[in-house]
């Protein structure tokens, strides 16, 4: 089979300018890469599955991936001028001082596919594609035209990382149901609070009860906090009655 | 068929890959019914919406979700090593091939090495895994068609003393967790291999009787033959894998394809169906029964001793470098791949299950459309799925 860098290069050579980048993986896998870009990625997919010579007719595997901002810090050399006072003349210095800066990586949403040929039995063959932000640009071309297999995964990174495929035929939710508001995969998903009365809670759901009590009093709604509070105590007069 | 076939279909307009569009015949009204969640056929919580002109089957949607727990995500909260039972919990008939999957992906993240007399064990639980997925799918599939229980029983009756083999060795029927990153578990004893032998040597007269039954069956030949045909070129345009993909008369087997494991030093062939139809990938099943006895007998000859797990193998607390992985082997029900991404931490930064029953599922309109109703559960049924594995 080819590498990265030749099935690259036969891209170029087929499509000029779509500017495909080659991502290295440092895993013993040696299982590289290849980054479309967006806007040419449906062209690249199907000259990927027809080009003879690769005939990467199968997809097998698609799926997201989500990276966070990240906050890096970095050191930065910095030169500036001071004045100092040098046997007993003051005149300007040059300095240089190591500097910690943050600055916060904008993340993003990436989609995986891992194609085969069924036709020549070679791959895999990875191409990933990067959306520009997570939270507004997360519009990435479906290649459900190209590999009708991407149908069904495609909804599931929809669903689940909030990618959203333009030229899907069918682009709904597939695993949480119609008006499920956030995507659980993301990193910083957080659980909704669906604490319910449980008279012999433990554990995780104590925690879970506690921190449901507590957002309650917050919010002002005693009622209900008063409720769970006793019911979390019943819990523990059980245990010890129990015991 | 020529390998070309299914590599460019640039004579076909776009979107020749889509479900066809079936008009009704004009006559009433249409139906709508949702099928499932609980319907018997459906193996656990799965629906369609399907749109009936009569009895021919104008739409078809089909509904995930009733069993996802998401999987994925318990998975990347965890260590490595956490996962494996989970991965029992994905296809509950088949939990030994699905460890088998996990770990040769771990192991082609960390570059671990496996010894010989574990791979060779892993043959002999994968083939018997295969052997009793293909016979109880089997038996679910005539169930479906109105042989209420008794086919179902005798493909049970081989399964029961596969499922005792498992027992013994793993300790489990159904939760096995049995491999592990660079080996397996526990060795098997020669008590063990000697009883698994004599099993292997009872398969074959099994396999021959359940043909017998079912093959020349006037009313199973009438319901399954020339009902849910799928074409060749679809189906790997579809992603389809395993027992359904040959069926349609793909040579394409990852045994073969990857030689994963020890695979390149058993002599086997893959069956092909000819007709694309429920009936070819019945009997597709029927025929890699038959191989896979012949992989079991070949391996239960030549498995070697040694260790079953390799001396430098790590099984906790161990941090891949940061990079990724697929992993993927032929399970009874397709290409199971685990996709595994590591950012030097003790747990998968991305943890991804291929599941191949959800993808086979993908074609399911397709077949389907303009066929009655009642083949749709049939065609369902030849799907081969686990709904633990399609939801995870």
């Amino acid at each position: 089979m080819k590498t990265v860098e030749e099935i690259r290069a036969a891209i170029e050579a087929a499509l000029p300018g779509a500017g495909v980048e080659i991502v290295s993986n440092p895993s013993v896998s040696g299982q590289h890469s290849l980054r479309l870009r967006p806007s040419h990625a449906v062209a690249v997919a199907k000259f990927l599955r027809d080009d003879a010579e690769l005939a990467l007719d199968f997809l097998s595997n698609a799926t997201g991936v989500d990276w966070p901002d990240k906050e890096v810090t970095e050191k930065v050399k910095v030169t500036r001028t001071v004045r100092k006072t040098v046997d007993g003349v003051e005149q300007d210095a040059e300095e240089t001082v190591e500097e910690a800066r943050k600055r916060v990586e904008p993340g993003c949403l990436e989609a995986v596919y891992h194609l085969f040929s069924v036709a020549r039995g070679h791959g895999p063959v990875v191409i990933r594609m990067k959306t520009v932000n997570r939270t507004d640009q997360v519009e990435l071309p479906s290649l459900t035209p190209v590999w009708r297999s991407a149908e069904f995964q495609e909804r599931e990174i929809f669903d689940l990382y909030g990618i959203v495929f333009s030229g899907h035929p069918d682009l709904r939710r597939l695993l949480m149901w119609e008006g499920f508001k956030d995507h659980p995969m993301r990193r910083d998903y957080v659980e909704p609070d669906d604490f319910e009365y449980e008279p012999t809670a433990h554990d995780e759901v104590l925690k879970r009860a506690v921190a449901h009590q507590a957002k309650q009093e917050a919010a002002g709604t005693v009622a209900g906090a008063a409720g769970v509070g006793s019911g979390v105590a019943a819990g523990r007069e059980g245990k010890g009655a129990g015991a | 068929m020529s390998t070309s076939g299914f590599v460019a279909e640039k004579d076909k307009r776009e979107g020749w890959n889509r479900p066809p569009v079936i008009e009704p015949d004009g006559e009433g009204e249409l139906l709508e019914v949702s099928m499932g969640p609980h319907h018997p056929s459906t193996h656990g919580v799965f629906r369609m919406d399907v749109a009936l002109d009569g009895e021919r089957v104008i739409r078809l949607k089909p509904v995930f979700g009733y069993l996802h727990r998401n999987h994925e995500k318990i998975a990347e909260g965890i260590s490595y090593l956490g996962s494996m039972p989970f991965t029992d919990r994905l296809d509950y008939l088949c939990p030994l091939t699905n460890n088998w999957a996990y770990a040769l992906a771990v192991e082609k993240l960390t570059g671990q090495a496996v010894p010989e007399r574990a791979e060779y064990l892993r043959v002999i639980v994968g083939e018997l895994t295969r052997v009793q997925n293909h016979a109880s799918s089997i038996g679910f599939l005539i169930q479906e068609m109105g042989a209420s229980g008794t086919p179902l029983m005798y493909a049970f009756k081989a399964r029961e003393k596969i499922l005792d083999l498992f027992e013994e060795l793993t300790g489990a029927r159904m939760m096995c967790n049995y491999m592990r990153f660079g080996g397996c578990r526990v060795d098997a004893t020669a008590d063990w291999l000697a009883v698994t032998r004599k099993v292997v040597e009872e398969l074959p007269g099994f396999v021959d009787e359940f043909e017998r039954l079912l093959r020349g069956n006037e009313i199973l030949m009438a319901r399954t033959q020339g009902v849910g045909i799928l074409r060749p070129e679809l189906a790997v345009n579809a992603g389809v894998t395993g027992p359904m993909l040959r069926a349609s008369g793909v040579n394409y087997d990852i045994r073969k394809v990857d030689g994963y494991g020890v695979y390149n030093r058993f002599k086997f062939r893959v069956p092909l169906g000819d007709h694309w139809d429920v009936f070819d990938r019945f009997m597709i099943r029927l025929l890699e029964m038959r191989e896979s006895i012949k992989i079991l007998e070949q391996a239960l000859k030549d498995i070697p001793g040694g260790p079953v797990m390799d001396a430098k193998a790590k099984l906790r607390g161990f941090r891949p470098k940061p990079g990724e992985a697929y992993g993927r082997i032929e399970s009874p029900k397709g290409e199971l791949g685990f996709y595994l991404i590591s950012d030097g931490g003790p747990n998968p930064y991305r943890y991804r299950v291929r599941p191949p029953s959800l993808i086979n599922l993908t074609v399911l309109e397709d077949m389907a459309l303009g066929q009655n109703v009642a083949d749709v559960v049939l065609i369902f049924g030849s799907v081969d799925i686990i709904l633990g594995e399609v939801d995870r």
